[in-house]
């Protein structure tokens, strides 16, 4: 007996708010069943996934350092979501942003460069993102490619790029054949924020952009123009609202916010360029703004929330020999859920009965 | 008269609504209505806008499910959990609103509401022989999305007769049809009728519903008021069971100075690229300030094309299009509104309106130009709730709750809501495309006063319309598209339904493609 899918008249705000937590309880679900596959308890290894690293000052602020990039990538994700366009690349436009940025630290390396490097670095950063994240727009307004495979393919372009360059040209001659660059200038790094840890001044760039982020798509004609862009194309360009400019537009803004956090990133916690210099965030960026609800205050919430199975990754791996592709699979399944819970929240499940005439 | 189905003893009562509820949070929408179709009978809902016809036929065919009550189907108690299992059970609903895929073509759309796996091309021979029989031109093989809202229609109507049903439900059909399209969909519900189905009617021309059903239930304010035979009622005495009070009549046309020429069309020639109906052939057209124009014609002949190059969504040449002198062809909507134009496209949802937006937002969709409400790229809140409320109180749309998703409205209330907010603009020059699509009686003169009063006032109205007694009534002169042609205008008091029909129906010597002519 087929299924079918049927849209509901009226989905109450409520639900559509509990859709999240719905997802975050079946991922539990899962997380649990897994474990348990796995031949792990798992009580205790929730504890150490979730529980624990709430417990002491230095991994809180780890926990507030993973999510800082999570948060200004899933940022931008959110204007191009809310305007229909899939930008799925955010990870290759934060490479862009990494190595532009960090041409100029390279640079100006051992030089007497003064303190406007840093600030130089942050707006190269945004400038190669927005770059990189204006390809797949201009491919889609001009030749009408699908900016989802677009913008993916060139995360590994971004990627093998930025391998060449630590292995080749901007590889530290000192560095014993590792492939990375040489360790940024102190003008060149992000400045610490307390005596201890690694909490960074991105963390305020960060809620710098969901502030105006939250006004923008809030209260602007701008943020305006993409909800209505996306949601009903047609009255958008009735309203005067040009298609073309909000595709550039949106690919513009998320690419510039994926770049930024790339080269905080690395400017921040890393402090030189190698090939490793994210574990993902782009991608799970797009978890936490779904997950967030595209909405900047939503989605600060979120990163904090994937935060925590980074942390919680590396905890369990080293106590618990788990290997790192648990938070993957946790991440995977709460992007799935959340997904599926839109869909039953939104739609009803209906039996249809075999083909019959009347 | 129904002689035929008096003659049995009485009619089965094919499917039927008992004592139907609903509610939408605090608003009523159906209160215990009760209704019921008999076979070999076409019966009418009437009710003002917003009165709840709309929700009484999504409750009959399982688009919504009653909050109590319940539905008979030849006399058993049955449940239609979707839309689905009623099709099944032989009811097909063309609805107020149409549910088609833009990006599907005609035929695609067709096969998706039919069980079972046919062919494109048998059911496409399929659609062409309903055509022929019932005189309703639908062409398979077209893009919907290029379909203008008669088109749709029309294909809307089709889809539901190759179902074959049983109770066929149509929801407003007439109000985009032309007069010969709708004469062509009498004679086929006729003929339904006639082989023992039966039909729901709704319309808000109430000669059309005298002419044409046995029985009518009237509703007011989601409340059932009256069962009666609409063909020992007067069309006043319709409309005073609908409103509860006398109707005004429309007032008749006032003479008024003719201004500067606002909108001057030269030459317009759109390349036919296959997209949104016909292209358009050398248009030219001038309509001064205090002066209405209506182009009437068949749907789909290119007044999509011509609505979207006088509103800027396709521009083009700058010297085709005038406004207020300045060369406007080459500029998009929003600065031709600065130029105090105003667009109102027939598609409510989805065009002139985004649907799933809350109300008061739809507001800026048209006047996020003009200052006032956006000030420094910021929407103000007070002023456009202000405004807002303009529209709401000066053109009495209803609606439950306080500021609803424009999808939720009522079509009635919507269109007035359209209408509203490019009027209180106030506009040098207005285009509007099926001004009363779906508004009842007394609603559509007042959107018609309106535009009058407007005229005299100074503007410069296009009206573009199916409703040709429409364009009659209030029109100054009317001019037919055919073909992506255009006629001269020529003064309503020297032309007649003849004459224009005639000319709808292609005016170079190609023979008519949209139904026989009776007259
Ligand atoms: N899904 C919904 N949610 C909330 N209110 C609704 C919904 N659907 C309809 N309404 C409200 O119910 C009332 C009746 O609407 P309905 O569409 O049945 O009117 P109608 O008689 O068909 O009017 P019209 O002639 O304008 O088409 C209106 O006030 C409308 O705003
Ligand atoms: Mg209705």
């Amino acid at each position: 007996m087929p299924l079918k899918f049927e849209r509901q008249e009226n989905v109450s705000a409520l639900r559509l708010a509990a859709a999240p937590l719905l997802a975050l309880v079946f991922t539990l679900i899962v997380g649990a069943i897994m474990f348990v596959a796995l031949g792990h308890d798992p009580i205790r290894a929730f504890s150490i996934y979730f529980i624990q690293p709430l417990g002491d000052v230095y991994t809180l602020q780890e926990l507030v350092v993973k999510a800082c990039p999570l948060l200004i990538i899933g940022v931008g994700l959110a204007f191009c979501y809310r305007a229909n366009r899939w930008n799925i690349g955010a990870e290759g436009q934060y490479v862009a942003g990494a190595v532009l940025g960090s041409w100029l630290a390279l640079a100006t390396n051992g030089g007497e460069a003064g303190p406007w490097v840093l600030p130089a670095m942050l707006v190269l950063g945004a400038l190669g993102g927005a770059l990189w994240g204006l390809i797949p727009a201009f491919l889609r307004v001009r030749f009408g490619a699908s900016e989802i495979l677009t913008s993916l393919m060139l995360v590994y372009v971004a990627q093998l790029g930025l391998d060449y360059l630590v292995r080749g040209p901007w590889r530290d001659p000192a560095g014993f054949n590792f492939p990375q660059s040489v360790t940024f200038d102190p003008v060149a790094v992000m400045p610490l924020l307390m005596e201890e840890g690694r909490l960074h001044a991105g963390i305020i760039i960060a809620l710098i952009a969901v502030a105006v982020a939250t006004f923008v798509l809030g209260r602007t004609l701008t943020g305006f123009s993409i909800e209505l862009a996306g949601t009903a194309p047609r009255a958008a360009a009735f309203a005067g609202f040009d298609e073309k400019r909000v595709t550039y537009g949106v690919f513009a803004v998320s690419g510039a916010l994926a770049g930024l956090a790339g080269i905080i990133e690395v400017a921040g916690p890393i402090g030189n360029l190698q090939p490793t210099i994210s574990p993902g965030y782009g991608f799970t960026a797009i978890i936490a703004a779904m997950l967030g609800r595209l909405h900047p205050v939503g989605i600060l919430v979120a990163s904090l929330v994937l935060a925590l199975t980074y942390i919680g990754g590396e905890a369990a791996q080293i106590s618990m020999r788990l290997p790192f592709d648990v938070t993957r699979v946790f991440q995977g399944t709460l992007l799935i859920a959340i997904l599926a819970a839109d869909v039953l929240v939104r739609y009803r499940l209906r039996r249809v009965e075999g083909t019959s005439h009347a | 008269m129904a002689a035929s189905a008096e003659g049995a003893a009485a009619p089965a009562s094919l499917l039927e609504a008992v004592e139907l509820t609903k509610r939408f949070g605090a608003l009523v929408a159906n209160d215990h209505v009760s209704l019921s179709i008999r076979a070999g009978e076409t019966h009418a809902l009437l009710g003002e806008n917003g009165a709840g016809k709309s929700t009484l036929v999504k409750m009959m065919c399982g688009l919504l499910q009653p909050d109590s009550g319940e539905l008979l189907y030849e006399g058993a108690p049955i449940v239609f959990p979707d839309p689905a299992s009623s099709r099944t059970r032989g009811v097909g609903v063309v609805f107020q609103h149409f549910a088609l895929f833009d990006a599907m073509t005609v035929v695609e759309n067709v096969a998706l509401g039919l069980p079972g796996h046919e062919p494109l091309s048998a059911l496409a021979a399929r659609i062409d022989d309903c055509v022929q029989r019932y005189g309703l031109t639908v062409e398979p093989w077209r893009r919907v999305g290029e379909l203008s809202v008669g088109e749709r229609q029309r294909v809307e109507i089709v889809r539901c007769l190759l179902g074959n049903p049983r109770v066929l439900i149509l929801d407003e059909p007439t109000s985009v049809l032309t007069p010969d399209e709708s004469e062509s969909l009498f004679r086929t519900v006729d003929l339904l009728t006639s082989e023992g189905r039966a039909v729901l009617f709704i319309s808000h021309k109430l000669d059309e519903v005298r002419r044409l059903c046995h029985r009518a239930t009237v509703l007011r304010g989601g409340k059932f008021i009256a069962e009666v035979d609409p063909k020992q009622e007067t069309a006043s005495s319709l409309a005073r069971l609908m409103v509860g009070a006398e109707v005004p009549r429309t007032p008749r046309l006032v003479t008024h100075e003719m201004g500067e020429p606002r909108l001057l069309v030269r030459n317009l020639t759109v390349a036919g690229d296959g997209s949104r109906g016909s292209a358009l052939h050398d248009i030219n057209l001038e309509i001064r300030a205090g002066e209405i124009v209506g182009i009437a014609g068949v749907a789909g002949n290119g007044q999509t094309a011509l609505f979207e190059a006088l509103s800027g969504e396709a521009p083009g040449d700058p010297e085709s299009v005038v406004i207020d002198t300045v060369p406007a062809g080459g500029l998009g909507p929003t600065e031709r509104r600065a130029l105090r134009a105003g667009f109102v496209p027939e598609e409510r949802l989805g065009h002139a309106a985004a649907p799933d937006m809350p109300l008061s937002d739809n507001v800026l969709l048209t006047t996020h130009g003009d200052g006032g409400i956006v000030s420094h790229g910021v929407v103000r809140h007070s002023p456009l709730k202000r405004y807002f409320q303009g529209i709401v109180k000066g053109f009495d749309v209803r609606f439950g709750g306080k500021d609803p998703k424009a999808r939720r409205l009522s079509g009635g209330n919507l269109q007035k809501f359209v209408i509203g907010r490019e009027v209180l603009r106030d506009p040098v020059l207005i285009v509007v495309d099926q001004p009363t699509w779906g508004v009842d009686a007394a609603a559509a003169a007042f959107i018609r006063t309106t535009l009058r009063e407007r005229a005299a006032k100074g503007c410069a109205v296009l009206v573009i319309s199916q409703d040709l007694d429409e364009l009659l009534e209030f029109t100054d002169r009317i001019a037919v598209m055919s073909e992506g042609r255009l006629t001269p205008p020529v003064p309503v008091a020297e032309t007649s339904r003849e004459a224009i029909g005639l000319a709808m129906g292609g005016m170079h010597g190609h023979g008519a493609e949209g139904g026989s002519h009776a007259a």
